[in-house]
């Protein structure tokens, strides 16, 4: 019995020394590689063609590296047993990570082509001034929607979704923000709204929107609404720009009622040993010219209103993807609301998953 | 000396055991008396007796009662037939070559098999039955879970029927037992170790399914499997992530105990 708690401890003190002997070996790789810049990004979320020019102008050597959620991001950064240079996360994960003290502060002076950035972008609650963020890509909440399905009908409001003929037709996305911020807006409300009264009411006329609800799916909805499994989807838009390039007869429509809206932002993590590198790929990103292509690549709404005027007219112009000012100034950020108010609002989304047709 | 180079052999198990089963065990059950802001708590407790958990709490032994009851429906024939016949370990081998493909592979087969477009319907339609839903349905999601846990089945109550003496079966037929009543009386019971390793095999895991509920059933099965994922990826609230699968490991080893060997055959 003794020889075999001794083994425990002895496993237990071999495991802590590996881990030790690790993170020093990563450290000092970290330092040694001085001429390398590690980028930590979403996948296929930039034009490749960016990276090579702007090894060829930096004379860096970049590391790119994909993640599929903003959880697994964090965790990974929080870890720190890599060295990311740059990362782009979502605007909510974006202040979590300040929160935990994840992150490096930008320096204004090393990024002059900031000032290319929309005004209507910069200095949003999630990061005031942005001290610690560039805004990379924005995009919205909305209702992607196949109108041959729909004998031709056209959808324009979260309370469309409530109608009888499209029962067992609408696919949500897998999400508690925005499943519940859609109830939120369809009566009225903020989406970033606390008040108990107004959730429940939000719970009951979702519990009321559940006949109408295929399911309740994660990535797969592209593949899902593109195959026309279902007329309607609650989705991204950068989702939904995906599947209409999949399937030509989709439409995508941001409800009247008001939306999220939401943001990837460039931001240098607590690990970053490159810092003068990441300022240069954060600068080299914001170029007009630079952000141009890579909206064209990437298909997403880009915050760069010089690197607008550059784009084509049909993409510009297309009120789908980049809504007029009426609309965007009834679009929310989220906000922060808690981690108690977070799991409020999970709890909420499971009832609602639990409500039976 | 030769105790020692036993406990030398010992140290990978120990040490498997002690990081992967006891150490996340011990994590688990820590975390679970912490709330979200990090403070000493019983709250999770509480809250996981309240209505909505445990509802799913049925729900999940509900569906994993299905899904084991129609496994094993289908897994004891098949290993019976399984024993009959000539080439008996290339049919097993059949039989378990699906479990070497990867979970989400195979849903997402399913995806594209019980589509609206998908190959079932236009064979539904084609005999004249008509296209209905398929996906996302109570039906798609036992169907799919069977189908993956059914090796687990087959594979223990295969080995019971194969260790049974044929002598048995003789004696059984020479004292007049019609076929029924020698597997009854005879085979059913001796076999009953391999149905219950079976069960074990196939309930626990039905128990904490996630994907399948997502993929499959598009979140209209709501098992405690995805509300622990939902904890610890979305929420972030490991404490009642946590508190679940305290309750789970627990239920589980209530099974095992439930359906594990009562003979003691230790020696002293």
């Amino acid at each position: 019995m003794k020889s075999i708690v001794r083994l425990f401890v002895g496993v237990f003190a071999a495991a802590f020394a590996l881990m030790y002997v690790t993170s020093l070996l990563n450290s000092s790789q970290g330092y040694t590689g001085g001429n390398t810049l590690t980028i930590y990004n979403w996948g296929d979320y930039i034009d490749p063609e960016l990276i090579t020019e702007f090894e060829e102008q930096s004379g860096l050597k970049v590391i790119y590296q994909t993640f599929d959620s903003n959880e697994a991001m964090m965790t990974k950064v929080a870890q720190g047993g890599t060295t990311f240079d740059v990362a782009i996360p979502s605007e909510y994960a974006i202040s979590k990570m300040k929160e935990d003290d994840l992150l490096i502060p930008l320096d204004h002076d090393k990024l002059p082509n900031m000032k290319y950035i929309d005004e209507r972008f910069m200095d949003l609650p999630f990061d005031p001034g942005n001290e610690y963020s560039i805004p990379y890509f924005w995009g919205t909440v909305g209702i992607v929607y196949n109108p041959d399905m729909l004998d031709g009908r056209k959808l324009t409001s979260w309370n469309d979704l409530w109608d009888e003929r499209l029962r067992n037709q609408i696919l949500l996305v897998d999400g508690a923000r925005e499943v519940i911020g859609m109830g939120l807006n369809s009566l009225g409300y903020s989406l970033n709204d606390t008040n108990e009264e107004h959730l429940q009411e939000a719970k009951r006329k979702l519990a009321a929107l559940t006949p109408n609800v295929k399911a309740i799916v994660g990535d797969e909805i592209k593949m899902l609404i593109a195959g026309e499994e279902a007329a309607v989807g609650v989705v991204w838009s950068g989702d939904a720009a995906e599947m209409m390039w999949e399937n030509e007869k989709l439409d995508y429509v941001v409800p009247k009622e008001g939306s999220n809206l939401w943001f990837d932002n460039m931001v240098i993590p607590r690990t970053a040993r490159n810092i003068d590198g990441a300022h240069a790929f954060i600068n080299f990103m914001l170029d007009p010219e630079v952000a141009a292509r890579n909206a064209e690549y990437v298909g997403y709404s880009t915050p760069n209103a010089a690197a607008l005027e550059l784009l084509p007219e049909e993409i510009s112009g297309d009120e789908r993807f980049y809504p007029d000012a009426v609309l965007t100034a009834k679009l929310e950020v989220y906000e922060n609301l808690g981690k108690r108010m977070l799991a409020h609002y999970n709890d909420l989304f499971l009832e609602f998953k639990m409500h039976r047709k | 000396m030769s105790s020692n180079t036993r406990n030398l052999y010992l140290i990978p198990y120990v040490a498997w055991i002690a990081l992967f089963v006891v150490a996340p065990i011990l994590l688990i059950v820590y975390y679970s008396f912490f709330d979200v802001e990090g403070q000493l708590t019983l709250d999770n407790y509480a809250q996981f007796f309240t209505p909505v958990y445990l509802r799913m709490t049925l729900s999940s032994f509900w569906y994993a009662f299905l899904i084991t009851a129609f496994s094993l429906l289908v897994a004891y024939p098949t290993a019976y037939w399984l024993t009959r016949t000539k080439h008996k370990r290339l049919w097993l081998m059949l039989i378990i070559l699906p479990s070497w493909i990867n979970l989400l592979l195979k849903a997402y087969a399913f995806l594209g098999l019980f589509g609206t477009y998908g190959l079932v319907n236009a064979l539904l339609e084609t005999i004249g039955i008509g296209a209905r839903q398929i996906l996302f349905t109570d039906f798609s999601f036992v169907f799919v879970s069977v189908y993956i846990f059914i090796p687990f089945m087959v594979l223990p109550i295969f080995n019971s029927l194969e260790e049974l003496n044929p002598s048995l079966l003789y004696a059984a037929r020479d004292l007049g037992a019609s076929p029924w009543t020698t597997f009854r009386r005879v085979v059913f019971p001796l076999t009953l170790s391999g149905v219950k390793a079976g069960c074990q095999a196939v309930f626990i895991p039905a128990l904490s399914l996630f994907m399948l509920t997502r993929l499959i059933a598009g979140n209209r099965v709501i098992t405690l499997g995805t509300a622990i994922e939902q904890h610890f990826l979305v929420t972030q609230d490991w404490g009642m992530g946590a508190t679940i699968a305290v309750f789970l490991v627990i239920v589980m080893a209530l099974f095992m105990i439930a359906t594990g060997e009562r003979k003691v055959r230790r020696i002293r």
